[in-house]
């Protein structure tokens, strides 16, 4: 126990000289929370439009005014020809195109129907979904109020729609993209920091010829790990705290569940984190190989983790893998319980699993580690 | 076994693949002496003395050091050796204090124990003005005693360096020498390699390894004898040229 506690103190003694480690510590995750929850979102808005109006009829000009009111849509441009508007969407100039057929006012009045061309940039599928809806539904609009006019104009029967969906958005009422994403972007911060240092820490003694030294003396390897891995368990647990706060203040995300479940699930799944930052350090002989795996590994977790796309619509395999993947427990855990106010209960499955990985990577961790070799 | 004899060596290999970067080596060292492991660079003294100290597995033969076996106790070897690596190995951004004080706790020292030993060796050193220095700031020589000193905090009943004084002026390794045999004096055993032929005229007896094998072992005089030369550099050359 003593040798341990030397060991952390020599730890913390170094990270704190560290003065180029330091501000990428403390202070870059915290920009990073800063940027990415207000940068990183799936809102589409800003979208270019362009249109052709072949009409130039007060209907046509009209449907076009309602493009303008909109606050999804940009810039709007009127293109002469459709040649032109193309054009304008190969240059990445326009998103999206909107054609008014020539008599579109007169032959919606005859014949009760109509055609409007749209053409949307779809290199983004998603976008371009929503871009979809969007459109749709100003039209739909437009052709409420119109109807609404020939009603006025015409003595001719038009049902009324009569069926309407009322959402009901739980948890996040005001479907704010921050309340979903700052949750998320706190636990990157956690889990990439810890892996980083932990990742490297181990192999930069043996880059420096420390390791040897340490491997003469006659420490545990259980003692030696333990007191190298303690002091980042501390970083990342402040790192968690000082993002919460954050998260209070700047974005009013809430925090509906319990605080000490959200530390105790924390503390639990940093180990894991650790385990496999130290694991790739027992693998490695530079600083730089070890940095190269841990991206890897940092990339496939983020990615796959439920963060930025729900797993649900993942391949099947894809899903299976996604089991493997510690971020994924913890973006689900930090959801549940900021956002919907999950318990202990709630959480007990993926609390389970977070600490037999932990059992299992740290496991693997003293195992691979040899003193002799 | 022989209480006298702290290292017993015998037909100790290490093979990587098919290469034998130490092949067969036999020899013993008594306690209290000091035994020059000399040899050309990539001869094998580095991977041989790595085996005795614990941090090596050998694939074959037999070897004892303090008393335990290197293929079943490295652990309790560990506990009754010093080690000095050729590469600098305290660390630069710890002062010198900070130094002694961990690898005193890491050898299980009492804090008071810590306390004393660290006292003396500063004063002993002389370190006394740069003892809250980093010891990245220090100049190789006095690094390379302070790390001798530290690779002794334990008591140890063997230390191990390897090319202790390697890049350190003469005056440095002729005080490095003095701390050798003073620790020697106080019964400590030394096994040490080195490239100075003048130091291995220091050394109680001397062993040269080429390509993997000891191919001469003896006190200097004799080995001077027994080649016909004048000094060790002579004798070192006649065989490591083979």
């Amino acid at each position: 126990m003593k040798t341990i506690l030397y060991i952390i103190q020599k730890e913390f003694k170094q990270i704190f000289r560290n003065k180029g480690m330091l501000p990428i510590i403390f202070v870059l995750p915290l920009l990073q929370l800063v940027i990415l929850s207000n940068a990183a979102t799936f809102e589409v808005k800003n979208i270019k439009f362009g249109y052709i109006d072949n009409d130039h009829s007060s209907t046509s000009r009209a449907l076009v005014e309602k493009f303008n009111a909109s606050t999804y849509f940009d810039v709007l441009t009127d293109f002469p020809s459709e040649k032109m508007a193309s054009s304008a969407m190969l240059k990445d100039e326009i998103d999206v195109v909107l054609e008014i057929p020539r008599y579109f006012a007169r032959d919606l009045q005859k014949e009760k129907h109509i055609d409007l061309g749209v053409t949307i940039n779809a290199i983004d599928g998603a976008a371009a979904g929503v871009e979809n809806v969007y459109i749709t539904q100003i039209v739909q609009n437009f052709n409420q109020q119109l109807k609404v006019d020939l009603l006025q104009v015409s003595d001719q029967q038009i049902q009324p729609i009569n069926i309407e969906t009322i959402p009901l958005f739980w948890y996040n009422e005001t479907l704010n993209y921050k309340t979903f994403m700052v949750p998320g972007i706190l636990v990157l911060l956690v889990s990439m920091i810890t892996l980083f240092l932990s990742g490297m820490n181990i192999v930069r003694e043996k880059e420096i010829g420390t390791l040897e030294q340490i491997n003469v003396t006659p420490i545990k390897k259980s003692q030696f790990i333990i007191g190298k891995l303690f002091p980042f368990w501390v970083i990342g647990m402040g790192l968690l705290t000082v993002g919460l706060i954050l998260a209070r203040i700047i974005f009013n995300v809430p925090m509906l569940g319990s605080l000490t479940l959200m530390y105790l699930y924390t503390s639990i799944y940093i180990l894991v984190i650790l385990g496999i930052g130290l694991f790739i350090s027992n693998f490695t002989d530079t600083q730089q190989q070890a940095m190269f795996i841990a991206w890897f590994f940092v990339v496939i977790f983020i990615l796959m983790s439920g963060l930025f796309t729900p797993i649900e619509s993942m391949p099947k395999w894809a899903q299976i893998v996604a089991e493997f993947n510690p971020i994924k427990y913890y973006v689900e855990v930090m959801r549940m319980v900021m956002l919907k106010g999950s318990g202990f209960i709630d959480i007990l499955p993926l609390l389970i699993k977070t600490s037999l990985y932990a059992i299992v990577m740290n496991g693997l961790a003293v195992w691979s580690y040899k003193k002799t070799n | 076994m022989n209480n006298n004899k702290v290292i017993q060596v015998e037909g100790l290999t290490k093979m990587f693949g098919d290469f034998a970067a130490v092949n067969a080596i036999t020899f013993e060292v008594k306690k209290g002496e000091i035994f020059g492991f000399l040899g050309a660079n990539g001869a094998g003294k580095t991977t041989a003395m790595k085996m005795l100290i614990g941090i090596s597995k050998p694939t074959g033969g037999k070897a004892t050091v303090a008393g335990f076996d290197v293929f079943t106790h490295a652990e309790d070897i560990k506990k009754n050796i010093g080690y000095m690596s050729q590469k600098f190995a305290l660390y630069d951004d710890l002062t010198v204090k900070e130094n002694i004080t961990f690898f005193g706790g890491i050898y299980g020292l009492s804090r008071k124990r810590i306390k004393e030993k660290s006292n003396a060796l500063i004063e002993e050193l002389g370190l006394e003005e740069v003892e809250n220095k980093l010891v990245g700031a220090l100049p190789l020589g006095w690094k390379q005693k302070l790390s001798f000193s530290v690779s002794l905090i334990h008591d140890p009943k063997i230390v191990f360096l390897d090319e202790p004084t390697g890049g350190v002026d003469p005056i440095t390794r002729r005080q490095f020498w003095e701390m050798i045999y003073k620790a020697a004096n106080q019964g400590t055993t030394v096994f040490v390699t080195t490239h100075y032929m003048d130091e291995a005229e220091y050394c109680d007896r001397v062993s040269i390894m080429v390509n993997g094998r000891i191919e001469a072992l003896d006190t200097p005089k004799k080995l001077k004898e027994q080649f016909e030369v004048v000094n060790m550099n002579d004798v070192f050359l006649k065989l490591a040229r083979g």
